[in-house]
This record gives C-alpha cells, structure tokens and sequence, in this order.
C-alpha cells in the first residue's frame, strides 16, 4: 500500500504515522513489522529491548487496520495515534509480557494486572513492541546496571545511553521504535534523551498515574514520554496523562492542552531563564557552546533571556541520594522470594525465612541497588533520621523555594540536560559519585515535582555526540514546555537542516561491529 | 515452658501499686479494605480476598479507604478524642512474611484521633476515666499457619502458611495513657475498659466487635511500682488477649508475675508476653526494647488525610447514644433497681426489653418475661435470647391472655413452649392444646372445701388474720385442678368462704 520503504517509514516521527494511518496511507501492520524487522536487524548491537512482544503487537496492529477498513463511527473514534507503535520501559507492568524492572530478582516474572500507562496505551490501541532495557529497578545513569547486559549508544556503540531509561531512547534514536515510555526519578528520561538526541518529557508530578510503575522512590517517580520529536511527546502524553483513581498522588488538572502548546509556534515576549547553578563548572565545553546556541536561537526568535540563581541547589544531589535511597530501602522490601520472583535457598544453616529472604535479595538485586538499599535503610535509622531523611526534605522544600523565586522572574527556566555527552562503557562504573553527578541539572526538578523536558541541542564540537537543553517549567505548566521546546527544536532544525537523528552513524545490520566492551557487564 | 514464679495478687497489691496500658485493634467492617478494592471478609477460602495491592505486587499503589476513615473518626468522637484536621500515613518497615510489602502502612506521629477519655463503670458503679492518648487507622497483616511443629509456634515448624485475605483489613488502634490508680481494682478495669471499647465499636457498627473473631484484639500492658513513687516500673507487653475474661486474668497474671520479679530483686524486663488461655499463664515473647527501629517515614504514596470541621461535625450528628448513657436513661425510664438491672444487661436482654416495652408491655412485665421465662429457654438452647424467636408481639400477646384471665401464669409458660415450637400464635395455642382457666366456680368450692378440710389448722390461721398462710390452701386447689384454675380467684373464694378481708 505505502510508497515508502521501510526505513523510510522508521524514520517518521509519530505524528507523521499518524496522519499516514488515518489516511490509510499505510497499515499499522505495515508499520509495526517494520519496527519489528528494524528491532531483529539492530537490536543485537544496541541492546535496547529486554522482550519483544511481536504477536501481539502486530494483533492489535490489524486490529486498528481492520477497523480503519470498514470505516465508520468506530473508525471515527479511534485515537489519533492508534497504529502507531511503542516501546515500553520494563519497570511497566504489562500483562501477557514478563517484567523484570531489569533485576535478576523478577527474572521470568508476568504481571497479573496492567499498568494504567498501559491501559491507556490499549485504549488508544497503540501496538506495544516490547519492554526496554534500563539499569536495574531504574537506578543508574549509564544502563549499565541491567542485570540483562547494557544498551549501547546508537551514536556510538561504546558509549552509555543514559540511564536508567537507555533502553527506551536508544530504540527510539536506533529507529526501532516511534515512542517509548520512560520513567524519570532524578533524570532518567531526560538524561539519556539528552545523550541519544532524542525528547523525553518527565511530566509534572501527579500529571501521569505512576499505578504500575515499579516504585524506586515513590515521591520523585513520574512516568512520561521518549520520542523524536516535541509534538510526539505532546501527542503521547495526552495518551498516558490523567487523573487515576489508583494513584493517590495523581493530579486531577486537566493536562489537554499539550499538543495544541507544541503547534503555537512562537516564544514573542517570553522570559527565559538561565540557571546560573546548571551551567559552567564542570559542563563540558562542546554542551556550554550547544546550549549557547540555543539561547542565542530563543533569542533571535524573540524571547527574552534572564539570569537566574538557584543558590540551594548546590544541596540538591545530596537531599536526593537521602530521600531516594530512604524511599528504595522501603519500597524494595516486597522483594523477598516469599510472593512471586526470584526464590533462592541458604546453601546451608537452618532454613529460616530471614535467611531465605536473605539469600533471594543477596543473590537478586545487583551492587547498586543493595548499595542505595543500604544507603537508605542507615538514612532512616532511629538517631540519624532526622540528620539525613529530615534534612534532605528541608532542602527539597529549599529548592521548590528557588523555583518559586525564579519563576517569579521567567516563563521557563533553561539548562544542558546533563553535564557531558554518553561516556564510554565501563567509563564510570567503579566510580557512583562520578556516576551520580550525571543528573546534577536534571534531579532539581523532581525534588520539586515540577516538569522538565529535554531536546537535541545539536552535537559537541569535540565529540560529535549528542547535547541535550533541558528546559523547566513550574508544576502544571507542562504545556510551556511543549510549546517553547517545539520552537526550539524547529529553530535548530532549520539550521541543521533536518533532524539531528539524521546525522547519526548508521548502523549495520550484522553482527556488532565495534569491539564488545566487557566492562559494560552487569555488576 | 518455664513456669514464672508468682507472687499472691494479694501481697502484691500490698507492696505495688500497678500502672495499666492498652493497645486495642479493631477491625473495622467496611466492605472493602484499608488500601484496596478486595473485599472484606472474614472466614472465606484463603487468598481468595486478595488484588494485587493485598499482595504487595510490584508497581502497586494505595488508596485510602474513605469509608474506613469515617468508621476511624466516629470512633475517635466515641471516645472523646479531638480530630486531626490533616493527619498522615506513614510506613512502618520490618521483614516479616505476613506483611506482603514488607512494611505495614499506619499512622505514625499524626493520628486522626487524640487527646480523649472514656469513663469506665466498674460494676459497683465506681467511674473510673481512662484517658485515650490516640486512635490510628492502619492496615491488618495477613495470617500466619506454622505447619508441622508441635507448638503450632513458627520454632520448629517444619513449614508455614500465609492467608493475605486479612492482609490490608481496616484496623484502628486505639492506645490509652498510662491508667495510674487502679490499685487492686486493675484486673476489673482491664476487662471493663475493654468491654466498654467492644460495646463502642459494635454500638457505632463500625466494627462487628467479635473478640473471638479477632475483630477487638487487646494487647495489655503492666508494670509496677512500690506504693507512694511516681516513675513507672518496666512494663511488659502481653499480646493478643482476646476474650474480656482472658484480659482480666492476664492483667492479674501479670501484676502477680512482676511482684514476685520484683520481689525477687530482678528487673522486670521489657518484653513482649505470650497469653495461655489453657494454664492462665504468660510466656516470654520476644525482647522488646523502645529502641526497636521500624525506620518510619511519611508515605509517600499517599497524599494526607483531610477530615474537614464540617465532615466532623456531620459525623457528630450521625453518633448514636453512648451505650453507658443509654443505659442510665433506659434504667430511670424503667424504673430497675440497680441490681435488677445489672442482671438485665448481664444476661443481654436489654435491647429485647425495650423493644417490647415499646411494643405495649409494661416494663415490669417485660422483665418478668424475659428474664423469668426466655433467659432460662436460651440457656438451654445455647443461644442468644434474642434469638430464640420469641417477638415483642408473642409476649404483648401472652400478657394479654393472662391479664384478660383466660389462662394463668403456668399456661403461659406453656404457650410460649409451643409457641417456641412452631405451634403458631399463643391464641391459636391456647385453643389447640385446650387450655383455659377453670372459671365455673362450682368445682373450684368443691376443690376449696376439700382443700381446707384436709389443712383445718391452716384454715385457722388464716381465719386468724395469717393471710400469708393462705398459699397452702390455694396450693391445694390448683394440685387437685392440675393447674386449671385461676389462682386469682381461688384465693378470692377463699377469702369469702372463710369470711376474711382480703
């Protein structure tokens, strides 16, 4: 039916597959096997899928085709992106497909019930392709933390993709799939999207039902968009948003306006505002020079730039490696072999269920999680709670007042995504504190609940890997996001002219080319 | 099982003055539970009333049950607590495999209710206020069955079992202040304060309040102290006392325990017990210290729990009469004597009694007949009262006949039998089993001629002005009329023959 081949076709961004759909164009069946070849042609190298759901998403696939055929009402009524297919962060539960949050500990497990994120994704009758990579219980800049092997970069295939969401990015910018759907705790929808040249939006907290996402810290999780483009990331959370009654912490503001923000076009008399705190020291010099050419873009299209400070958020990675940890110590406990997952028996001694438990979690969960495990469960403690737990949430409250300040003085707030392009593999991973420093400009926004969204930048003069610009809005305004990130992005295409995706190497499709990194194993 | 050496209650009330603390859970009967949408239900096939949230399934969330949280301030109200405009949740974290996430959600340091009291009639009707430090709302943890070992205890179980269709049941905690000053009366406290905590919760029908259900769970705290010093001694902790006799005793137990710990000159230590209802002893539990470390910390999942004045004062409105108010008003109203009406509450027909005297009997006829005729029936039938099938109405009805004269008290009884036995209603009984009052007085002279024939010396006495004397001759009557005639009139006809005022 389509005129387009297939790679053509995986280089549409969702928007553009949804108009060809309902045009009928072309059939989500079309679609969805392409992503599906493009997975078994590319995946071998990238790593970014943990399960690839072929069956059903090619079920659901001519479902929608069968539907758009015979026409009418229920034709009418179909979503706008159905047919168009996604990936999904394993730390989604997903019924008829097993979740593992990337952890030994759920190897092999399936969900009874479905995620909201996911119901919503039926709903619309989006094809799911599968469930994505990322570093074990969300937990890591790099995904090297998988207990699955690490995704690879499809820049550079010794490189990180970020982390923990490197899974869903790297499908995205490798093509293998139009969306994902990511999780975002101090960074990890921002970061690898920053460091693929991909988009990925962390909504404001409570704007997307967190029921189904496995928990890592309850209150900085939000689960949000991974696309190609702004619109598709507006587009998809119109889709997954929404109050939920399963979620307590849920917002019930209507979030609808999100795709008409990202078509308005123009950022004429709007304050933006630099963080003096997210840029400078410690930025590499091809992100300071990227993030200067956005400013001077958003400028020339006629926003005002401001200089703001930030002066608490120099306490920001500190309160959030207290309250994350102390959150994860918590939410961790369930993983005992008792209910579901992993079992493993004391190789001798009494066979108590302490030491059951003991020996499931010893030989379950990877070093960095037993690492913030035990990091949280000391934060807690009676006679040091108030030291670290209590002072930690006495910064956050300090940060959500620097926000408030700033906001007082600019429409959104501006900064590079993280401070350096994807490191090597096994660059970092002997080093947490280097590792932790990666979500230094992405973390203050979760410790204040408020939205953030990171687009390409273009590519570091010295690298040639991606940039991320990270942009802030205060909680509730997600669509200023959308709308000042789509000029942004249409700015910067303009100049480069066409995607920064297109720049990126093509790869093979053979077996991996550069030489395997054993370094980027799982700890 | 080590014995404890005990000291008498009476020597320890001699040297020590004991100091009280209650914990006590209820369950509250809301259709579904505390966090999620899985029924509440007691006594079905395991696992059966459980969703994912029950089983602590990865990714899942809680949900505050709004039901449960009116159920909580009710309660709170009953017991003259002050409401929390704004209260949290907070997580209490320990491993234990009954707890399904590993950590039971409850409230911390922002209890709904606080601050409240509740005076206690002891039964020579001493008032004695226990003050309410807090009433908490958290969840149940599921149920454990140790297999195979002999104690039926998690030591030496071969393997255990857990039931998660408790898990995440509606619980609220309501904790006492130190009760100081009970003295000897500390045992009777115990399992009034208790009694009158169960009687609260079953009035306001937040709870269905059966103890040997684990619906109102009683964790009982002593310690002692020498007559006339004001710290309090180490106290332990005795664990799940779960019938109101049972606290009494192991309040008891306890008090005599420590006596003979402290007299011993050992420190009590702190700890929690183990109640055995077979021997009325206490076993060691486990230590428990104050320093033991839950790690709590605000829920993060939920959001705080706002109670608005307006919601509180709504809920004020809907409380019905506190049971210790009801009773003085119904016992004033009737008209008992306090020992009367000790035995009505005693044996569980108050309710009845009212509902009958609001059906036309009079209070003192209510009375006779539930106490003298249906308590008696129950008993034997092991059953409530209320639930033997004996309706306001039968009694109204019963009393009707006897007043009008057609059968007399013994006949009664006997209609009410078949009443009891499906025989219909007490007219219709009457008529079936052919019972009535001889009323023709030719026979009864005859039977009161030979009656007073057989007893002249009785005859005189009554002749005398011993009218107290005239029980044996109208005993007489109603022997040789096997219980037909109306003793009423026997006695009248007596009277006359003999020619004596009545």
């Amino acid at each position: 039916m389509t005129e387009l081949n297939n790679s053509e076709l995986i280089r549409l961004s969702a928007a553009q597959l949804a108009v060809k759909l309902a045009a009928r164009e072309v059939t989500s069946v079309e679609v969805t096997q392409a992503y599906l070849d493009r997975i078994a042609d590319v995946d071998g190298q990238v790593n970014a899928f943990l399960h690839v759901n072929a069956e059903e998403a090619l079920a659901v696939a001519a479902e929608v085709d069968a539907i758009r055929a015979a026409g009418g009402a229920e034709a009418e009524e179909l979503h706008e992106l159905a047919g168009v297919p996604i990936a999904v962060k394993d730390l989604i539960v997903t019924i008829g497909q097993p979740t593992t949050a990337g952890s030994k500990i759920l190897e092999g497990w399936h969900s009874p019930y479905d995620a909201t994120v996911i119901k919503k994704l039926r709903a619309a009758k989006m094809p799911i392709l599968g469930k994505t990579n990322l570093d074990e219980f969300a937990m890591g800049s790099s995904t090297e933390h998988s207990a699955y092997g690490p995704t690879r970069n499809p820049w550079d295939l010794d490189r990180i993709p970020g982390g923990s969401g490197g899974g869903s990015a790297a499908a995205v910018a490798a093509f293998e799939a139009p969306l994902a759907l990511g999780t975002d705790t101090g960074g990890s929808i921002r970061q690898p999207g920053a460091v693929t040249g991909t988009v990925g939006m962390k909504p404001t907290y409570g704007a997307v039902s967190r029921y189904g996402a496995i928990a890592m810290a309850s209150s900085l999780d939000q689960i949000g968009p991974v696309s190609r483009t702004v619109l598709d990331s507006a587009l998809l959370q119109e889709v997954i948003g929404g109050h939920d009654p399963f979620d307590s912490t849920s917002l019930t503001d209507p979030f609808d306006t999100l795709v008409a923000a990202a078509k308005t076009g123009n950022v004429k008399g709007m304050k933006i505002g630099i963080v003096k705190e997210l840029h400078g020291e410690g930025y590499q010099a091809g992100v300071e020079n990227r993030f200067n050419e956005s400013l001077e873009l958003l400028k020339e299209a006629g926003a005002e730039i401001v200089e703001v400070s930030c002066p608490n958020f120099k306490y920001a990675l500190g309160a959030y490696y207290l309250i994350m940890p102390s959150e994860v110590s918590s939410n961790l406990a369930k993983f005992d072999g008792v209910r579901y997952g992993l079992r493993v028996l004391p190789k001798d001694g009494p066979m108590t269920i302490e030491r059951v438990m003991g020996a499931t979690r010893a030989a379950g969960f990877g070093d960095e999680v037993k690492r913030r495990i035990i990091l949280g469960t000391y934060a807690l403690s009676a006679g040091y709670y108030d030291a670290y737990y209590g002072s930690a949430q006495k910064v956050r409250t300090l940060i959500q007042r620097d926000f408030d300040a700033a906001f007082a003085q600019a429409d959104v707030l501006i900064s590079p995504t993280a401070p350096t392009t994807a490191f090597r593999l096994g660059e970092k991973l002997d080093d947490p504190l280097a590792m932790y420093l990666n979500d230094v400009a992405t973390i203050p926004a979760n410790m204040a609940g408020i939205p953030g969204l990171s687009l390409p930048g273009g590519l570091a003069d010295e690298d040639g890997l991606p940039v991320g610009i990270q942009l802030l809005a205060p909680a509730r305004e997600d669509a200023r996001l959308y709308r000042v990130g789509a000029v942004l992005e249409s700015l910067l295409e303009e100049k480069w002219g066409g995607p920064l995706l297109a720049q990126a190497p093509e790869l093979k499709n053979a077996a991996l080319g550069t030489a395997s990194n054993s370094a980027g194993g799982s700890n | 099982m080590s014995t404890d050496a005990i000291l008498s209650f009476e020597e320890a009330m001699e040297k020590y003055d004991p100091v009280l603390g209650f914990e006590v859970h209820v369950e509250l009967n809301t259709k579904t539970k505390m966090f999620s949408s899985a029924p509440n239900v007691f006594g079905d096939e395991p696992n059966t009333n459980v969703n994912e949230v029950d089983l602590g399934m990865p990714g899942v969330l809680p949900v505050v049950n709004k039901a449960a949280v009116e159920s909580s301030i009710k309660i709170g109200l009953a017991l003259n607590c002050k409401i929390a405009e704004s209260c949290r949740f907070a997580r209490k974290n320990y491993f234990y495999p009954d707890t399904p996430k590993n950590f039971q959600t409850s409230q911390y340091d922002e209890p709904i209710a606080y601050d409240g009291y509740l005076d206690i009639e002891l039964e020579d009707g001493t008032v004695f206020r226990v003050e309410i430090e807090r009433a908490h709302m958290e969840e149940d943890a599921g149920k454990l069955t140790h297999m195979g070992g002999a104690t039926g205890r998690i030591q030496g179980a071969d393997y255990s079992l857990v039931d998660y269709n408790r898990s995440g049941v509606p619980l609220v905690e309501i904790v006492t202040k130190p009760i100081e000053g009970a003295g000897s009366r500390a045992p009777e406290l115990a399992k009034a304060y208790v009694a009158a905590v169960r009687e609260i919760v079953k009035n306001l029908g937040v709870s269905d309040a059966r103890m040997e259900r684990g619906n109102v769970r009683c964790d009982a705290n002593v310690s002692l102290r020498p007559h006339g010093r004001e710290r309090f001694g180490i106290r332990s902790e005795t664990k799940n006392v779960n019938s109101l006799r049972a606290v009494e005793h192991a309040v008891r137990y306890e008090i005599q325990r420590h006596a003979a710990v402290l007299e011993s000159g050992e420190p009590v230590i702190q700890e929690t017990r183990h109640w055995h209802e077979d021997t009325r002893t206490t076993t060691s539990g486990r230590a428990k210290s104050d320093a033991d470390d839950y790690r709590y910390f605000p829920e993060p999942d939920l959001v705080p729990v706002l109670a608005s004045r307006e919601w509180v004062e709504e809920l004020r409105a809907t409380l019905p009469e506190p049971p210790a108010a009801r009773r003085k008003r119904l016992q004033a109203d009737w008209g008992y004597s306090d020992l009367e009406f000790r035995d009505v509450v005693n044996a569980g027909v108050m309710d009845s009694i009212e509902e009958t005297i609001a059906a036309g009997a009079s209070a003192s006829v209510a009375r006779k007949w539930w106490m003298g005729e249906i308590v008696g029936r129950a008993k034997t039938a092991d059953v409530d009262p209320s639930d033997l099938g004996v309706t306001p109405q039968t009694i109204v009805e019963l009393h009707k006949l006897v007043e009008s004269g057609k059968i007399n008290n013994k006949m009664a009884s006997q209609v009410l039998d078949g009443v009891l036995a499906g025989e219909g209603a007490p007219a219709e009984i009457v008529e079936k089993r052919g019972l009535a009052v001889v009323s023709d007085d030719g026979p009864l002279l005859e039977a009161i001629d030979a009656a007073l024939a057989a007893q002249p010396d009785v005859a005189e006495k009554i002749r005398g002005g011993k009218l107290q004397a005239i029980g044996a001759i109208v005993g007489g009557v109603m022997k040789a009329t096997r219980g037909q005639a109306d003793a009423g009139r026997v006695r009248e006809l007596i009277l006359e023959k003999l020619g004596v005022e009545g």
